[in-house]
């Protein structure tokens, strides 16, 4: 028992000086604070350029089309990480905004490329006799999209969003980058000040773990609300 | 009530509609019948503007419908439409999918709206479904249901493209009977459908379209029994 008793000793001291000495853990905390605000911010801000750009390219406007295929082709066609430091280093370079809005405007600008692709498919996926018959009770446009369409599109691209939200949330792992102190680089930091790789970086995984977990039966819960109308 | 003056439609360089010319008088049942292609459907979705008309004039209520200053979507209140394949909204209940409109366009208040659901769901002999959802309904049902909902807007004219082409052959005589006590209470509509034995029972008129003409236009026992038309003929010989 005497090596178990040495390998314990020996993990708790690792421990300790990974996250208790120097108050360590407060690192990793406000890194999940700050993680938690970009990618909310990042999400909201995400589908609403993604709906836009949806309707762009949904549009009988040439122009507005022109411009949905340049945006969704740019950003699908760059990293993120290009996108994320043009973002922060050159078009707000000289604007006073708090670091994590930059970077939640700039994954949003990402994630609406790949919105739009999955509202797109959502609205074009419900039948042409919906819009039919909710013009045909004198409906406008409008609202045959917003309470007719949308809500159907909506319930068939939810399992997909989320997927995105939950990549989303990942991606974001590298605001790093432009100096914001997030969960992966406080973890990074532990690791560069105590030497020790191991437990900073399986306690910067499970984190990111347990997050999206949460947010996954989270959201489940949603999907199944939605499915309401699906009982036969 | 209704006038269709050189009605064209065309499709890119497809031509489904070369001149309709037709009047349709209040409380008229109109019955259109005609092989698949002939613009039956095409017909009726130009007389509520579902399709873009090319070219002619369509008139309700000496209102040029097809002028471009109209309001389409106050023309379409007075029109209820039912599809061949129903398109309930899945996502609303029965009380739903036939209270959105008549709450919507500020018709009804939602207490209205709702009375007046369970009211047109007693009609159709579904009051007990008013808080299903589509998926549960049988075909038939769920054409019952697309009757009520266009009923709810209170329109002046019915138009059914097909109502009972989807139905499984038992479920056919449930939506024809509700249809016949519609006809009955004075409604006007007009019918595209492949229900001969309906059309001679319920029609006042019947036509007979074919590449994209009104080749016959009479009553059902002039058109059914003594057509003038060599394809009026040629077609009734086939589905009679």
């Amino acid at each position: 028992m005497e090596w178990f008793n040495t390998w314990a000793a020996d993990i708790a001291s690792t421990f300790e000086k990974c996250f208790i000495r120097e108050n360590r853990y407060k690192l990793l905390l406000n890194g999940i604070g700050v993680t938690i605000k970009v990618a909310l911010l990042a999400v909201i801000l995400g589908v609403l350029i993604g709906f836009i750009i949806a309707l762009c390219n949904l549009s009988k406007s040439k122009l507005l089309r022109f411009f949905g295929g340049i945006y969704t082709d740019v950003i699908r066609g760059t990293p993120s990480v290009t996108q994320l430091m043009i973002i922060y280093f050159v078009i707000f370079a000289t604007v006073n905004l708090d670091k994590w809005i930059i970077a939640a405007i700039a994954f949003s600008i990402n994630s609406g490329a790949y919105v739009s692709e999955i509202f797109r498919a959502g609205i074009l996926s419900i039948d042409k006799g919906q819009t039919e018959a909710g013009r045909s009770l004198g409906l406008s446009a409008y609202q045959t999209m917003t309470r007719i369409v949308l809500p159907q599109a909506l319930k068939n691209i939810f399992p997909t969003l989320c997927n995105e939200f939950i990549v989303l949330i990942k991606e974001t792992a590298i605001v790093g980058y432009v100096g914001l102190m997030d969960i992966q680089k406080a973890g990074d930091f532990i690791k560069s000040a105590t030497f020790e790789a191991f437990m900073p970086l399986i306690a910067t995984a499970i984190i990111y773990y347990v997050l999206i977990k949460l947010l996954t039966l989270a959201l489940g819960r949603i999907e199944k609300k939605l499915r309401a109308s699906d009982i036969r | 009530m209704i006038k269709v003056k050189g009605l064209q439609k065309k499709f890119d360089t497809l031509h489904v509609l070369k001149g309709i010319d037709v009047n349709i008088k209040k409380g008229e049942v109109v019955v259109v019948i005609g092989p698949s292609g002939s613009g039956k459907s095409t017909f009726l979705r130009c007389l509520n503007l579902l399709e873009e008309v090319s070219g002619g004039q369509i008139l309700i209520d000496n209102q040029e419908i097809t002028s471009p200053k109209v309001n389409v979507n106050t023309v379409r209140q007075k029109m209820g439409m039912v599809f061949q394949h129903f398109n309930l909204f899945p996502h609303l209940t029965i009380r739903g999918n036939i209270t959105l409109a008549p709450v919507l366009l500020k018709k009804m208040t939602k207490e209205e709206a709702d009375k007046r659901a369970l009211e047109l769901l007693n009609i159709v002999g579904l009051a007990d479904k008013a808080d299903n959802y589509p998926a549960q309904l049988s075909g038939g049902q769920k054409q019952r249901v697309a009757i009520a909902r266009a009923l709810a807007m209170d329109p002046e004219i019915m138009l059914f493209d097909e109502p009972t082409s989807a139905l499984d052959p038992e479920m056919v005589g449930e939506v024809l009977e509700v249809m016949k006590d519609l006809a009955r209470s004075g409604m006007t509509m007009v019918i595209v459908t492949h229900e001969m034995g309906f059309a001679r029972e319920v029609a006042s008129r019947v036509l007979f379209m074919d590449q994209g003409i009104i080749m016959e236009d009479g009553t059902p026992d002039e058109v059914f029994s003594h057509p003038k038309n060599e394809r009026t003929r040629l077609f009734l010989s086939k589905i009679l």
